[in-house]
């Protein structure tokens, strides 16, 4: 293999690698956005995956799998939904709560086809000219078509958040509930929506990890963590739909690097320590724009976890 | 235009509104006058429909209305300023006022709104950059956009709740020149204060109420000063200026080229001296560095730079403990917060300050906690009640029976007298000229020029983090320091 094949197929790999990163992180946006923090997402991206393998395996359908992922993401963000919004619960614990909860529950509707691998799944899809172009056309334009759907999900978001009346109104109900509420909106009513579109993309991002990335069920190391990754690039993107894209394949090369090297023959740096890179990746990335005064709490949402309660007299 | 007809609204344990009536014309600036827990506000919030009236009705050109919401309130052509404004303040002017307009296209198209915010500014005299960012703008410019607001929906009746309550003497000027605009071309104004001077100053007519009643409605034409506040307060009251009767002392507090950082807040080589026996005052727009020099003075954050010294000892830096027993005490603007801790009772609260053994004794506690009730007639239902609990006044006073319990030297009170009553505002004052008169030194800190005015032996003026003026109580004049505050070199 020539050296520039390799670098290429890593990018590659990388897209692929980011893409369930850039479907999850933009559900955590959209639901941050309303002022809900989903700590959740390593839960609900676990059940998108289960259910996904288990209806592809059942209608050999992938495309009817991937729209299940995303539904069951869905349905778990509605019990985030009920305890953090209309229950006031404190939204951090709740969170932590559906993550122990949809693993376990992942883990127990999984264990008749644990180990098993699933029958059927999308191919790549070469985009015409594009796709020929040196270089780029390889690493970008060689991909499934998933990978371009969570494009489309990224632009639609960012042109709903910021050009759209309904996503004025979300993120002045992430903002300052207070006055959305005085101008007639219904905070309850727009979290909810955004709580669950932001699980519907959680459980299409775990779709795609069991679509794309581990084809085999294996309990919570398919997800392996990285709906925490997908968490932190919220932080990282500073809440921007588009941000999202570009941190997301930082991730993906972070998670890539490993097979990569060892593909390339390089063993010098142990293989335990590059399967922590997206890890430490996370954690300095996270400590270095918390240590920073200007970008501590940018973009952040006002209300960012704080239950809302109308303030009758 | 609009009317209140025989009004009447109880909340658990409380009858807010009691048989209230009053009617506002076309082109007309009409005062609600009342001191705080009148039913002012009760009233604002049925007449734009908030809430709904128990007994009675709201009349709107004639006709009986209704009114489900304060959206509903809007359409029909009610609208109201609050006095905490209701802006996002990461959004742009356009933004803010877009914000659920269900005219608007799902797609927003922010150059209409932006044309219509110049188009309605031009025509009142409300001048505002639609695409400023809200925390970009003065306090003074953020009111505009709420009024601008009510009148992109078309407001023909507006309501303000206590405007000027957080604007300069300038600002002021402006808005009741914009007011009297909108009045003249027939719109409604329904200006909801309890400062006599002003509602003198801009109102046609006036509606006093106490104690949920209207108590009288008059022409101001026909009514003095004198004559209102003893309607609104139900006796005559006595806010008029108070000086030091004797010479002032050694100097208790001086303060020498201060610097300092807190919050959003910072001050720069910033002098100032107190004498005992004085009152000095420290007047300024919110927001110009009177928390950071308060901070410094007090120990609560590290001067960058200059000096602090309390009755003859150097406290600079040494922290808030050092300058407590050097004789400081501090009453915060932010009572429950900074000055107390909210979630703790009366009792627990006053021992915050005090050098405590390692078993805390709460049945002494609780016996001293009960004293300071009684002599400063708080009311609460007992020693043990959270601090969040009380009212305004209420909580202000258990702050200053603490800090003045300390027997003080020299005590700094910021905004001591905002948003209480006449009542305690009369009390929190004596309290004050009583400690003068004692020879204590006192720096009040403040936005209300008219307190600073009544109280100061001298006053200082800050803008921007800087002592810009210097000057005597005695004859101030507003306009001096109104141009003061806002930065205008003399």
């Amino acid at each position: 293999m020539t050296q520039e094949s390799v670098l290429i197929l890593t990018l590659a790999g990388a897209i692929g690698t980011g893409t369930p990163l850039v479907f999850a992180a933009i559900g955590g946006v959209i639901s941050e956005r309303a002022g809900v923090i989903n700590l959740g997402m390593e839960g609900m991206m676990l059940i998108g995956a289960v259910t996904t393998f288990l209806v592809v395996n059942k209608t050999g359908s992938p495309l009817l799998g991937f729209i299940a992922g995303g539904i069951a993401g869905a349905l778990l963000a509605l019990i985030h939904a009920t305890l953090a919004i209309s229950l006031r619960a404190n939204q951090i614990v709740c969170g932590l709560a559906l993550t122990i909860f949809g693993t376990g529950l992942a883990s127990f509707i999984g264990k008749p086809i644990e180990g098993a691998g699933l029958e059927k799944s999308f191919s790549k899809l070469k985009i015409p000219f594009l796709s020929d172009i040196p270089a780029v056309g390889p690493v970008l334009f060689k991909q499934d078509g998933l990978v371009y759907f969570s494009w489309f999900v990224a632009l639609l978001a960012s042109l709903y958040l910021n050009r759209t009346r309904t996503g004025l109104s979300l993120r002045a109900v992430g903002e300052n509930p207070a006055t959305a509420d005085a101008m007639g909106l219904s905070v309850v009513r727009m979290r909810y929506a955004h709580v669950i579109i932001g699980g519907l993309l959680a459980g299409f991002g775990g779709s795609y990890v069991i679509l794309r990335i581990v084809p085999a069920w294996s309990q919570a190391g398919t997800t392996n963590g990285i709906g925490w990754i997908a968490l932190a690039l919220v932080v990282f993107a500073s809440w921007r739909p588009l941000r999202v894209i570009g941190g997301a394949y930082l991730f993906g090369v972070a998670l890539q690097a490993n097979f990569a090297l060892q593909a390339k023959g390089i063993t010098v740096i142990p293989a335990e320590f590059l399967a922590m890179l997206p890890y430490l990746l996370t954690v300095v990335i996270l400590v270095v724009l918390t240590a920073n005064r200007r970008t501590r709490g940018a973009g952040a949402p006002a209300a960012l976890g704080l239950p809302f309660v109308r303030d009758e007299r | 235009m609009i009317a209140a007809r025989h009004i009447s609204k109880s909340f658990p344990g409380v009858l807010a509104n009691q048989d209230v009536s009053f009617d506002v014309s076309a082109g007309e600036v009409h005062s609600l006058l009342g001191e705080n827990g009148a039913g002012k506000s009760t009233l604002a919030a049925i007449l734009t429909g908030l809430y709904q009236p128990d007994a009675g009705h709201v009349e709107l050109n004639g006709a009986r209305v209704a009114l489900k919401s304060p959206r509903h309130g809007l359409a029909l052509g009610i609208g109201m300023v609050h006095q905490h404004f209701r802006l996002v303040s990461q959004f742009t002017v356009a933004e803010n006022i877009s914000l659920g307009d269900r005219k608007q296209n799902w797609i927003l198209s922010t150059k209409k709104v932006e044309d219509a915010v110049r188009e309605i500014g031009e025509r009142y005299g409300l001048p505002v950059d639609p695409r400023a960012r809200i925390s970009e703008l003065t306090v003074g410019e953020q009111q505009r956009v709420e009024i601008i607001k009510t009148l992109y929906r078309g407001a023909q009746i507006l309501l303000l709740d206590e405007p000027t309550s957080v604007l300069t003497p300038q600002e002021v000027t402006t808005l009741f020149d914009s007011v009297r605009t909108l009045a003249s071309e027939g719109k409604s104004v329904i200006f909801i204060s309890h400062k006599l001077g002003e509602v003198m100053d801009i109102s046609d007519r006036v509606t006093v109420m106490r104690d949920g009643k209207v108590v009288g409605n008059t022409a101001v034409a026909d009514t003095s000063r004198e004559e209102l506040a003893r309607m609104m307060v139900g006796r005559d009251v006595d806010l008029s200026a108070i000086r030091a009767t004797k010479p002032a002392g050694a100097p208790l507090l001086e303060v020498r080229g201060l610097t300092a950082k807190s919050a959003r807040s910072h001050v720069s080589n910033a002098s100032i001296v107190v004498k005992a026996g004085e009152i000095v005052g420290i007047a300024g727009v919110s927001g110009n560095g009177q928390r950071a020099l308060a901070e410094g003075i007090a120990g609560l954050t590290p001067l960058i730079d200059g000096h602090v010294t309390i009755c003859g000892t150097d406290v600079t830096s040494k922290g808030s403990i050092a300058a407590r027993k050097a004789g400081l005490s501090y009453v915060p603007e932010d009572r429950n917060g900074t000055g107390l801790a909210p979630s703790l009772s009366i009792s627990e609260n006053m021992l915050l300050t005090e050098d405590l053994p390692f078993l805390v004794n709460h049945k002494s506690a609780v016996a001293k906690a009960e004293e300071a009730i009684t002599t400063y007639s708080i009311k609460t239902p007992g020693a043990s009640t959270a601090t969040r609990m009380l009212s305004g006044g209420n909580v202000q006073k258990v702050l200053l029976a603490r800090e003045l319990g300390h027997d003080p030297q020299v005590l700094i009170v910021s905004s001591p007298t905002w948003g209480l009553d006449v009542g305690a505002v009369e009390f929190v004052r004596s309290k004050l000229n009583e400690l003068r008169s004692q020879g204590r030194a006192i720096l009040l800190i403040s936005e209300d020029l008219d307190e600073v005015r009544a109280l100061s032996d001298r006053i200082y003026v800050i803008f921007e983090g800087k002592i810009v003026m210097e000057c005597p109580g005695e004859g101030a004049d507003v306009t001096t320091l109104g141009l003061a505050m806002a930065g205008a070199s003399a």
